[in-house]
């Protein structure tokens, strides 16, 4: 999120697509909801009459999958009405920046695409900006073919009203009035805000998506402003942390991308090639730290920093579907599951579970005997064959232990202990630190290079408890001086040369003491708003540097006057010579004063204007992306790997840089319009159960309440097929088949798509053969076909059939 | 006259919040709603102790307040009024939460979720049981397998020369459960032992 939950409030239209917040964030909704009662318009774009649907102004139904039509639609609607906004577009974005002149989109396709012995890939040398020297060419008149405003232009022009409705299923009437209400974000004094979910993001297109909906808000001027941004609304108490601490196959904490054999020999040419301009030119100073932080005394200048220590990458995709390709091909042979469920909650799990037969040894942290752990007697499965040894370790639950923990809004926050955990359940940070103290003993009698494993800085001892450290965990995370061991009270403090260390530097801040509250700042909680406007800068710590809203310098415009007056958050006052800002600013407000002991001197506006997207290696919000993704630089309409019909905009069927599995388990895909799977399926949350269920079908009250697996189906396919509600009904794809309850109740409705009326139906998929309330698992059907860029799986947007189950 | 709210009750009954004893059985609140006659209170009567947290289920982040019982045994959770997000209220969920540490048996008293696993568990090749285990013994055993497989796998140096310290055939998936600290921990210990292969559900 790039805003935060309290700040919905602000907004004066509220765009939810590709979320149910009503039903999976309600918290979140309940902001949403404070927006309407000052008179906001919501609207809700779902291919279901969801809950949130229900409680929005205007209610459009999209076929799954057909998302970047729907938005480019929203953008040509825009552009065509001259709706956009002009100041910011051109002060902040790179709407006048010229590209290439040999960049194109031609029938669904960029240019620089190559294809190599079958390997597909983008040479983006023509996505690039014109330069003159170190200067990008611009045309501030934006008239010029060749800038990024032109270039968006005439990419979306192929995207009207008609032609996306005949894509979409949706209708023209309710579609224009989606454009229209969105549209009036576009003013001055207005404030849009997206909130998107895993509908936007599970798909082979999911990235692209998102960068919609960025573009949308940046050509209506809606990022950096109060009731704006764009807001993914992560699914899971701790997902942000996760992400942020990179457990992820390709970063280091803080985003910092892997080190790589092909590029990264040695740390200098790490440092040279990935050392952008911009803020992330600092990045010699967190990549050190963070190696200081591993490995102490050991990491020198002269031994650089202990970089040779680091495994380095191979390049492979090793993301959580290949994973278990790897598995099922044998390279993978001991793995370890903590707090997920990969048996119910990943793609295609009838294949997921047969490749971990495959595993040697496997280890599952968990509190309850989750299905990931007992995949060996999962129905149908021989547990005399199966020859992995499986370790289950009891684990804490969130309120038996101490620690913190990241909402989607960036807020750190800091959990107590309420009780112990129950009999000889333990904390993770014991599981872990324990586990890897028995390692490194191993190690100590020899073994093949030790030296890592021996020398990580791992030494958490808490005398007189069997706690580890935690607040010594917490420091090294936050950054401290090495000399001192003082803590850090932030990254702009951060060195280079080994006098400092910090475990990851976008946290960094959250464990420095707060002056008001006097503990650390993730620990805070002072309920105070001292602007009105939701901010609460002493509660709990936001990353980065507490910043609540990220981007907030386009909260004004490059003279500094809040583009609405009414609502202003950065504020250049020309009297006092310095900015007001409710928030921590996300630009240069002021720089350090020539005597240190002095105050820090304000830094006009002019100069924060020209970079005012600070990230941003040139310093604006990018309209068109000339680096970061692998499958274009705007986002292009495909079809779903799987889809009833022929893409419409292009030849280009599918999103040819796609992750896909050719042979082995995970590579069954149905065909294009395929009569056997005519319907297109999508799973689902209910409030009741947290993700795979792990936990909520183990406790009684919510397993009572959300007892049954089903199948929401619309009435016309339960009359064709002879089922009514309750009745049960198999549900079947390529990959499989499941019998669950069909419900039929208006939820879903087919969508007339092109001339034809195309069944939609949804499915929730937590259930599993073990908890209290056990029921079949919808990802048994779904797809092992990902997006390139993030390669989650396509769960939103699949073939099934549904059909009567005969009662036995 | 002002409505009075539960903080200002709080107030008015001088205490804290830190380590604050209420005397009142919500658990049971909705059993004697309209029918306390005074008997049959006060054998209900317990010492419940206050704690804050954060809920462990979506990405809100809402503050929560955790009462538990002289017996170390979860009572009843509400949310926490002055979180910014969530200001008190809570969603099914959340007020679930607590049934992950105790539930409520046919005698309509606390006792712990039997479904938790409480001891280390293992299952051998082939076998179709657990077997309980001590955490030395699990420790030992899993440490010694960890070895063995990435010492069998380890690269040193790759087809070209170059030095890349790694091992592919160990692997990793989950963390979105987990607190910060013990991601941090688990991170450094799996880049410690060369590894790549590190996953979550922020993938799905």
């Amino acid at each position: 999120m790039t805003n935060h939950f309290v700040d919905y409030r602000n907004a004066d239209v509220i765009l939810i697509i590709g979320s149910n917040t009503a039903e999976n964030h309600p918290m979140g909704m309940k902001w949403a909801m404070k927006a309407k009662e000052k008179g906001a318009q919501l609207i809700a774009v779902d291919p279901r009459v969801s809950k949130s649907a229900s409680m929005c102004h205007v209610h459009a139904r999209l076929r799954p999958g057909t998302d970047i039509a729907f938005i480019n639609g929203m953008m040509n609607y825009i552009i065509e009405n001259d709706l956009w906004f002009k100041d910011y577009v051109l002060n902040y974005t790179n709407a006048s920046f010229l590209i290439h002149p040999d960049y194109q989109c031609e029938d669904g396709v960029f240019s620089g695409f190559t294809d190599i012995d079958g390997k597909l890939s983008y040479d983006t040398a023509t996505w690039q900006y014109q330069m003159d020297g170190d200067v990008i060419k611009k045309d501030p008149t934006l008239q010029d073919p060749n800038c990024v405003f032109q270039i968006l232009k005439k990419h979306v022009s192929r995207y009207d009203i008609k032609t996306v409705c005949q894509i979409t299923g949706t209708s023209e009437d309710t579609y224009r009035k989606v454009c229209e209400m969105y549209a009036s974000s576009g003013k001055r004094d207005k404030a849009g805000c997206v909130i998107y979910g895993m509908g936007i993001t599970m798909h082979s297109v999911g990235t692209q998506n998102a960068r919609a909906l960025c573009i949308l808000q940046l050509l209506l001027g809606n990022m950096g402003i109060p009731g704006g941004g764009v807001n993914a609304q992560r699914g899971e108490q701790n997902v942000q942390g996760s992400t942020d601490m990179a457990m992820l196959h390709g970063n280091l904490p803080g985003y910092l991308g892997m080190v790589y054999a092909n590029k990264h020999k040695t740390l200098a040419e790490y440092i040279e090639k990935e050392t952008p301009t911009g803020y992330w030119s600092n990045k010699p100073k967190f990549l050190i730290s963070q190696l200081k932080a591993w490995y102490g005394d050991k990491a020198t200048p002269e031994n650089d920093f202990c970089y040779d220590w680091l495994p380095k990458h191979d390049g492979k995709n090793r993301s959580y579907m290949s994973l278990f390709n790897y598995m099922d091909t044998g390279e993978v042979k001991g793995f370890f599951v903590a707090g997920q469920n990969p048996s119910v909650g990943g793609p295609s799990t009838i294949q997921a579970n047969q490749a971990m037969e495959n595993l040697e040894w496997l280890v599952v942290y968990d509190i309850f005997e989750i299905e990931t752990a007992a995949f060996w007697k999962r129905p149908g499965a021989d547990p005399s064959k199966i020859k992995t040894e499986v370790f289950l370790l009891p684990a804490a639950m969130s309120f038996e232990k101490e620690g913190s923990v990241t909402n989607a809004g960036r807020w750190m926050q800091w959990r107590y202990k309420a009780v112990n955990p129950p009999g000889e359940a333990k904390s993770d940070l014991w599981m872990f630190y324990n586990l890897f103290n028995t390692i490194r003993k191993e190690y100590q009698k020899g073994g093949k290079f030790p030296d890592p494993v021996l020398n990580m800085v791992w030494d958490y001892d808490l005398p007189g408890e069997e706690e580890p450290d935690i607040a010594k965990v917490a420091k090294e995370i936050n950054g401290y001086e090495v000399a001192t061991g003082n803590v850090l009270s932030g990254f702009a403090k951060l060195a280079a040369d080994g006098s400092t260390a910090c475990g990851n530097w976008v946290l960094s801040g959250y464990w420095f003491e707060d002056k008001d509250a006097k503990v650390p700042a993730c620990k805070r909680r002072i309920n105070k708003d001292p602007s009105g406007m939701g901010v609460f800068p002493q509660y709990a710590f936001s990353w980065p540097a507490n910043r609540r809203i990220a981007y907030n310098r386009c909260s004004a415009d490059p003279a500094g006057n809040p583009w609405n007056p009414q609502k202003p958050y950065a504020r250049w006052d020309a009297l006092a010579g310095k900015w007001v800002i409710p928030d921590v600013p996300d630009f240069k407000a002021t720089e350090p004063a020539p005597n240190p002991s002095d105050p820090p001197i304000p830094v006009p506006p002019e100069k924060s204007a020209v970079d005012a997207y600070i990230m941003s290696e040139d310093g604006h919000g990018r309209l068109f992306a000339v680096k970061g993704l692998s499958d274009g630089p705007l986002p292009e309409h495909y079809e779903p790997y799987e889809s009833p019909f022929r893409n419409l905009i292009s030849q280009q069927q599918n999103n040819p840089m796609a992750l896909t599995f050719k042979t082995g388990l995970f590579s069954k895909i149905a065909e294009i319009g395929s009569e056997k799977y005519p319907c297109v399926a999508i799973t689902v949350h209910l409030v009741e159960h947290y993700q795979s269920g792990a936990t909520t079908r183990n406790c009684p009250s919510l397993a009572e309440i959300s007892a049954h697996m089903f199948v929401n189906i619309s009435p016309s396919l339960a009359q064709k097929i002879g089922v009514k509600n309750g009745d049960d009904v198999i549900v079947e794809s390529v990959r499989g088949q499941i019998t669950c309850k069909a419900a039929v109740n208006g939820v879903c409705v087919p969508l007339m798509v092109n001339g034809k009326e195309t069944e939609v139906i949804s499915m929730p998929y937590s259930w599993g053969f073990m908890g209290i309330a056990t029921g079949a698992s919808a990802n048994d059907l779904t797809p092992s076909v990902g997006d390139p860029n993030s390669n989650i799986p396509e769960y939103k947007a699949f073939l099934c059939n549904v059909r009567k189950a005969n009662k036995s | 006259m002002r409505k009075m709210n539960r903080r200002d009750f709080l107030k008015n009954i001088s205490l804290g919040t830190a380590g604050l004893t209420l005397v009142a059985t919500p658990a049971l609140a909705g059993e004697s709603q309209g029918k306390i006659t005074g008997e049959k209170l006060p054998g209900k009567i317990r010492k419940v102790k206050e704690t804050y947290s954060i809920c462990c289920f979506c990405g809100c982040g809402c503050g929560l307040l955790l009462y538990s019982n002289e017996e170390d045994r979860l009572v009843f959770c509400e949310g926490y009024p002055d979180h910014p997000v969530n200001a008190g209220t809570i969603c099914p969920k959340g007020n679930g939460i607590i049934e992950g540490n105790t539930v409520i048996n046919k005698k309509r008293n606390r006792e712990s979720n039997r479904r938790r696993v409480t001891k280390p568990l293992y299952r051998a090749p082939g076998s179709s049981k657990w077997e309980e285990k001590s955490w030395d013994w699990v420790m030992a055993e899993i440490a010694q397998r960890v070895k063995k497989t990435r010492d069998e796998s380890f690269v040193e140096k790759d087809e070209h020369g170059v030095t890349v310290n790694r091992t592919t055939a160990m692997a990793h998936v989950g963390a979105a459960a987990l607190d910060n600290e013990e991601i941090y921990l688990l991170h450094k210990m799996y880049r410690a032992l060369g590894m790549l292969n590190i996953e979550h559900c922020a993938r799905l």
